[in-house]
């Protein structure tokens, strides 16, 4: 037992299978402890690799703890303790168990050393993230998770091929850098794999489709774990690839353009997941020891300020029954605290300063600015102007303040939420407020050591400047009346397969349902009918020939038979001569045809 | 603590707080300009070390960002909430 090595994910796998067996009064207490539990255990894992295990001829490892490994897998585990506690009141184990099966798939893929027990956690990740959606049980969450579960069956593919390439060319089934800057087909599959995970353009559209339709408390949990996982990936595998400062940047603005103009207030969030994850993979691009660290906090600090505002959003949904700004608004004296946590989430999303956002996402614009990609650093401040817009501005503007465009039932239902919701908003708004005031938690935490100092007079300045003037720009468009919300959705590249399976449709219902037909017909006409109609004359033939000669026979044996019988007389000398006039007359008959074909 | 009292008490105020944030604004300005104050040495472009350059990206930016976003919408990727429905 001395190199036995638990898993962090091997307790809540078993927490999960226990937990239909424990009594209902201790329910609560044991979905807290289990999350806890793995939280404990993997902030005191020691560095190193373990759990490896001899499978054919291959060697798993389904252990390695380093820097990068040990910040994923701390926050990681971290956020199932907070999110477990903002679902604690949902009854239903199943749902539960989902989501710590979840988690766990998270974790073996941070820790996994080799390439095939990340893929196979990989997976693990996506089919039991798809029941978190499923679990809402409406009929758009069913069609969303089938879809959300065809792209990720689809991405993991791609990884797959790519991995059994990579390893039949390099002899190697570990997970290290891959060669960034001679990257072969089976890097640039396995690369398809990772970015589709992290929802990179234009591999994306799963994650706005997905993320709005899932249970209130689900999303918490999908927001923060298969898209960070995948940045996790991308840190230990691609850094430095210069394509993904391109693709960063892109999706940074890409998700910021279309929360601008959606109605769907938990969809909003999730264009943020996209323009953020933009970040992350333009630090992975950029590559230098600053922009790993800073994709690393930003990701850290990601995490929490997205997990509360979905928690902020799920509250909403939850008390309202309602996430759309068409039909919400002036909900700050209904529920004031839920109010206060978002706007906590918004402005560190936004990188206001003494906020996490603030000591994360600039370690990565400062090293685009170092690494002289001034293009790329402009642009990620643009993107930071869409998201102080939308996440701490529009939206809780529209939901909490401005006109108040609630249903009569809407506004009764509306409230505060259970007292385990607001509590883990409390936790994550004051974690968000720490990592941003005291800079060394996580700095610390962070691959390489850390000379970066966010609160220069020059990036306060900066900072504040861009915040404070975007906001000024929002109130003058409010004051105009320009912040309108509208009905209505906006088409992203899911239009693709949802059109796509339509087409698949009607390419199954009309061309080869026609063809189906045509060869039908060509069968009924040359076929069958030619087949009816032998059929029939081998009947009638059977019928009226071959019965016919049957029954003929019979009859005229009958016929003979009966005038042979007048001829028996009983008399045998009569009987006698006839036979014997018969055999003559039969063997004279023979004698004469013998002869004449003889011859 | 009554939250929504606080913020309903800041509402009853409005004109006050618009001004008080309107005096918030320009200090920020000026305060960039002034070099003993806001450090420029670790600026990267000619551009930052105009005073006030960040304050005129971000509410630009802003305008832009809602406007082409708007325009989008409007002559593209806008549908109907019923679109994909059969």
């Amino acid at each position: 037992m001395s190199n036995f090595w638990l898993h962090p994910a091997m307790i809540l796998i078993a927490g999960s299978l226990l937990l239909p067996l424990v009594p209902s009064r201790l329910k609560k207490s044991y979905l807290l402890l289990v999350p806890l539990l793995t939280f404990l255990h993997t902030i005191s894992l020691a560095q190193g690799m373990f759990g490896q295990v001899q499978f054919l001829d291959w060697t798993l490892v389904f252990g390695r703890v380093d820097r990068l490994s040990a910040v994923f897998g701390f926050i990681m585990s971290l956020t199932c303790v907070i999110a477990t506690l903002y679902g604690l009141h949902v009854k239903e184990d199943a749902q539960h168990a989902a989501a710590w099966t979840y988690v766990a798939g998270s974790l073996g893929a941070i820790f996994a050393g080799d390439l095939l027990t990340l893929f196979v956690f990989w997976e693990l990740m996506a089919f039991s993230s798809v029941f978190l959606i499923w679990f809402r049980r409406s009929p758009e969450s069913l069609a969303a998770g089938f879809r959300y579960l065809l792209v990720h069956v689809a991405g993991g593919l791609s990884l797959l091929a790519g991995i059994v390439l990579h390893c039949k060319a390099t002899g190697s089934w570990a997970f290290s850098s891959f060669d960034v800057h001679h990257p072969t087909l089976a890097t640039y599959l396995i690369l398809v794999g990772f970015i589709l995970n992290a929802a990179v353009p234009p591999f994306h559209a799963w994650l706005p489709d997905a993320y709005p339709a899932g249970t209130f408390n689900g999303s918490v949990f999908l927001s923060a774990f298969t898209t960070k996982t995948a940045v996790y990936a991308l840190c230990r595998g691609f850094a430095g690839m210069e394509l993904l400062v391109v693709l960063g940047v892109i999706m940074s603005l890409y998700g910021v353009v279309y929360a601008v103009i959606e109605n769907d207030a938990r969809r909003l969030f999730a264009y943020h997941i996209v323009s953020q994850i933009g970040y992350m993979v333009t630090g992975v691009g950029l590559g230098t020891e600053l922009a790993i660290n800073g994709a690393c906090a930003h990701a850290f600090a990601h995490i929490l300020y997205k997990g509360l505002l979905f928690m902020g959003g799920g509250a909403v949904l939850y008390m309202t029954g309602q996430t759309k700004f068409t039909e919400l608004g002036g909900l700050y004296k209904k529920m004031p605290w839920t109010f206060l946590f978002t706007l906590v989430g918004g402005l560190s999303i936004s990188g206001f300063p003494l906020l996490s956002g603030f000591v994360s996402k600039s370690m990565i614009v400062q090293a685009g600015f170092d690494h002289h990609v001034l293009w790329a650093a402009f642009l990620l401040n643009l993107a930071a102007i869409g998201t102080f817009y939308c996440n701490g501005l529009k939206a809780p503007y529209l939901i909490w303040f401005g006109r108040n465009r609630c249903k009569p039932e809407t506004w009764d239902r509306a409230g505060e939420p259970p007292w385990n919701m607001l509590a883990a908003m409390g936790i994550s708004s004051l974690l968000c407020l720490f990592i941003g005031c005291y800079t060394p938690f996580l700095y610390n935490m962070l691959p390489y050591p850390v000379d970066y100092h966010p609160f220069t007079s020059y990036h306060l300045s900066e900072s504040l400047q861009i915040l404070l003037f975007t906001a000024l720009a929002f109130f003058l468009l409010v004051k105009l009346g320009k912040l309108v919300p509208h009905e209505g959705l906006n088409i992203d590249l899911d239009w693709i397969y949802r059109m796509g399976g339509r087409v698949f449709l009607w390419i199954s219902r009309k061309p080869i349902q026609a063809a189906d037909s045509f060869v039908s017909e060509i069968y009924r006409l040359g076929g069958l009918i030619p087949l009816m109609i032998s059929a029939r004359t081998s009947g009638r033939f059977d019928n009226g020939f071959i019965d016919g000669a049957v029954d003929g026979l019979a009859e005229f044996v009958r016929g003979v038979g009966s005038r042979l019988r007048f001829v028996q007389r009983g008399q045998m000398q009569q009987n006698l001569a006839m036979v014997f006039i018969v055999a003559a007359a039969l063997i004279v008959v023979f004698l004469l045809s013998y002869n004449a074909f003889a011859r | 603590m009554n939250l929504a009292r606080l913020i309903d008490f800041l509402r009853d105020r409005l004109r006050l707080v618009v001004r008080v944030c309107i005096v918030a604004l320009a200090l920020l300005v000026l305060l960039d300009a002034v070099p003993a104050i806001v450090d420029k040495e670790h600026a990267h472009t000619w551009a930052e070390h105009v005073p006030g350059f960040w304050a005129a990206f971000g509410f630009l930016g802003c305008i832009l960002l809602v406007v082409v976003s708007k325009m989008y919408a409007h002559f593209g990727i806008g549908a109907r909430e019923d679109y994909y429905d059969e």
